[in-house]
């Protein structure tokens, strides 16, 4: 039997690393389960006094449990590629790894006061979007569903904890194709 | 719509390139990286990106700005967007003014990068869009394989229709190169002898008594070599049309001849006694000018007359330069193909040049220009330089003289009529090119009495 994972670093609390794990839990046909991954600071990049995705993704690779099939991590770091200035998440694009970080989610980032239910409804909708890419789906025109592109908080709040039908299709479409290379 | 477009990133700094093109990836579009200037011009060769991101500082001799112009030369339909860490004004001058589409400051905001390539891909998506309407609407313009939408062109191709089932003679004149077997084709292809054939004959080409053989063929044993009979072009296009090109070269006897097959409707064959009667529809054209040939005593009256019952002169396409922009798409359509290469377009400089040249050989000369430009164009876009060799025709270099005993009024009154002529009758326009006010130019038409 072969699982999603969903990591959190020691910086995520116990709530959120399970509120995570409870929003992916039946989307993509893989049972999940929950681990612990040691703290992510050799990612950081004390120039931009951020964490490089990229690392956190390697790192993960080598925490790899056997029976995972694909494994998102979560952390409180805000992340960055180098091209970039942030990202809220980076999955390999129907790959084995990705990683969320909830430091943009939360309210007080922007100098607001702390939300729980505003958090949570981010959360879900990015683990979901970070998913989805390791599950090889790109960015969705449509804009309510989870797999559009949000480059800000307020794109995350104006979608929907959800893939589209179109989606949903297209991952049917993955999976048995993934399952006829494989037999 | 998106993942038809190809991008390709170029950094000497991996993580750079691979983290924007991962980046990308997740947006759906189908990304290549490149390590160096070199390695982007050999991924050009190989693959018809839409979209590059280019680094500005590069080692190994070749930086961002080089790269582009490179990549500039071999697509330039390509757009580029330079990314740099060490912005400066300077270098942000240099590289739009090198033709870069968008300079941005690494790191970039997500949501600025993203608006970027989802306006370029709309444009993008927009120029095919128009491609292919154009295309179409190009489709309207074609009749019997004849290509105008120039009012003249429109009305002879008219006529053709209205003429085409008439038994009558045609007489094409018209420049060469400006389509007259074309013209010939389209009045066969309407009419009533469309499923018998049209024989074509080029007066020009053969010696009298040769000429005089081919047209109405032989006996046996009428000449040395005459082993056995042959029927002529006459008889060959027995119930269908002959095409008699370069009438105005025949020699006297054969006018005599040729006036004789057009009034009885049969003729005999070289050698022969008896008489051959046919059913043939002639359509005779020229470059020459027919009628002072005729007052100059070189060509019969008679025969003239007999074959200028439906006259059609064909514009050269100078008088016509509308038509050059949709000719040359239409060649560029079909020679790509034949000649095996993947050339989509032709850049509106290149359009400028070609309809700004005088094709002394009209639409023929335009054509070869084409299939030339196309031969020896290393991109998917015909540009200026493809032509460059119409400026070496002697555009530029060839100085017009006007005809001796032109007065400055004629002169005045030819150069405002060809001016309108170009101008498609605009009177704005073509004072602007003249150079005087509208109301000048409204007085000279009137005095003049140009017609409109």
């Amino acid at each position: 039997m072969k699982y999603l994972y969903v990591a959190a670093a020691p910086d995520v609390s116990a709530e959120d690393h399970r509120m995570v794990s409870d929003c992916l839990a039946g989307e993509f046909g893989l049972p999940v389960r929950r681990m612990s991954i040691p703290a992510v600071e050799f990612s950081y990049d004390a120039a931009r006094g951020q964490y490089r995705s990229t690392a956190i993704l390697e790192s993960l690779l080598r925490l790899w449990p056997r029976d995972a099939e694909k494994l998102l991590a979560v952390t409180e770091r805000d992340l960055f590629v180098p091209v970039l200035t942030f990202v809220f998440g980076q999955a390999q694009l129907g790959g084995r790894a990705a990683v969320v970080s909830l430091a943009r989610l939360r309210q007080e980032f922007y100098g607001l006061p702390p939300s729980r239910e505003v958090l949570v409804a981010r959360a879900a909708k990015e683990a979901l979007h970070e998913a989805g890419h390791l599950f090889g789906l790109v960015h969705c025109e449509d804009r309510s569903c989870a797999m559009s592109l949000s480059t800000n908080v307020r794109q995350i709040d104006s979608k929907q904890p959800a893939l589209c039908a179109p989606c949903r299709a297209r991952l049917a479409g993955i999976a048995s194709q993934e399952l006829r290379v494989r037999e | 719509m998106k993942n038809r477009w190809q991008i390709l990133v170029v950094d000497d700094e991996e993580v750079m390139c691979e983290s924007l093109a991962a980046w990308l990836r997740e947006d759906g579009y189908a990304v290549d990286t490149a390590a160096s200037g070199h390695e982007a011009i050999e991924k050009t060769r190989q693959v018809d990106y839409a979209i590059y991101f280019v680094d500005l500082k590069m080692p190994g001799g070749m930086d961002g700005i080089e790269t582009m112009m490179q990549i500039r030369r071999l697509r330039p339909e390509a757009s580029i967007i330079i990314i740099t860490a060490y912005a400066t004004v300077d270098t942000a001058i240099t590289a739009m003014k090198e033709g870069a589409q968008e300079y941005i400051v690494k790191p970039c905001n997500p949501e600025e990068i993203s608006l970027l390539v989802s306006r370029i891909v709309k444009v993008k998506n927009l120029q095919r869009e128009n491609s292919i309407l154009r295309k179409k609407l190009n489709r309207q313009y074609v009749v019997h394989d004849i290509v105008t939408k120039n009012a003249r062109m429109r009305d002879i191709l008219a006529l053709c229709q209205d003429i085409a089932s008439l038994r009558s003679t045609v007489l094409i004149q018209g420049e060469s190169g400006t389509g007259k077997e074309m013209i010939a084709r389209a009045i066969h292809n309407s009419g009533d002898r469309a499923q018998k054939p049209m024989v074509s004959v080029s007066c020009a080409a053969l010696a009298e008594t040769l000429l005089e053989s081919e047209l109405f063929g032989y006996e046996k044993g009428a000449f040395t070599g005459a082993d056995q009979q042959k029927r002529g072009k006459f008889e060959l296009a027995d119930g269908g049309t002959i095409f008699l090109d370069e009438i105005g070269d025949i020699s006297p006897k054969l006018q005599v001849d040729l006036l004789r097959v057009l009034q009885e409707r049969s003729f005999y064959r070289v050698g022969g006694s008896q008489e051959v009667r046919v059913d043939v529809r002639a359509i005779a054209a020229t470059h020459v000018n027919l009628q002072q040939a005729v007052a100059d005593g070189k060509f019969r009256d008679d025969l003239f007359y007999r074959l200028n019952v439906i006259e059609i002169r064909i514009p050269p396409l100078r008088e016509r330069r509308e038509d050059v922009p949709l000719l040359a798409r239409h060649f560029l359509e079909r020679l790509t193909h034949e000649l095996g290469k993947d050339i989509q377009d032709i850049s509106e400089g290149a359009l400028r040049l070609l309809m700004d040249y005088n094709w002394p050989g009209n639409v023929r000369e335009l054509e070869n220009s084409v299939e030339r430009a196309i031969v020896t164009c290393k991109n998917h876009i015909l540009t200026e330089e493809c032509f460059a060799f119409l400026a070496m025709n002697g555009m530029p270099g060839k100085i017009w003289a006007p005809p001796p005993g032109m007065s400055l009024q004629d002169m005045e009154k030819v150069l405002i009529t060809a001016t309108l002529q170009r101008t498609n009758d605009n009177i704005k326009e073509s004072a602007g090119i003249l150079g005087i006010d509208r109301s000048t130019l409204y007085e000279k038409i009137k005095r003049y009495e140009i017609p409109r």
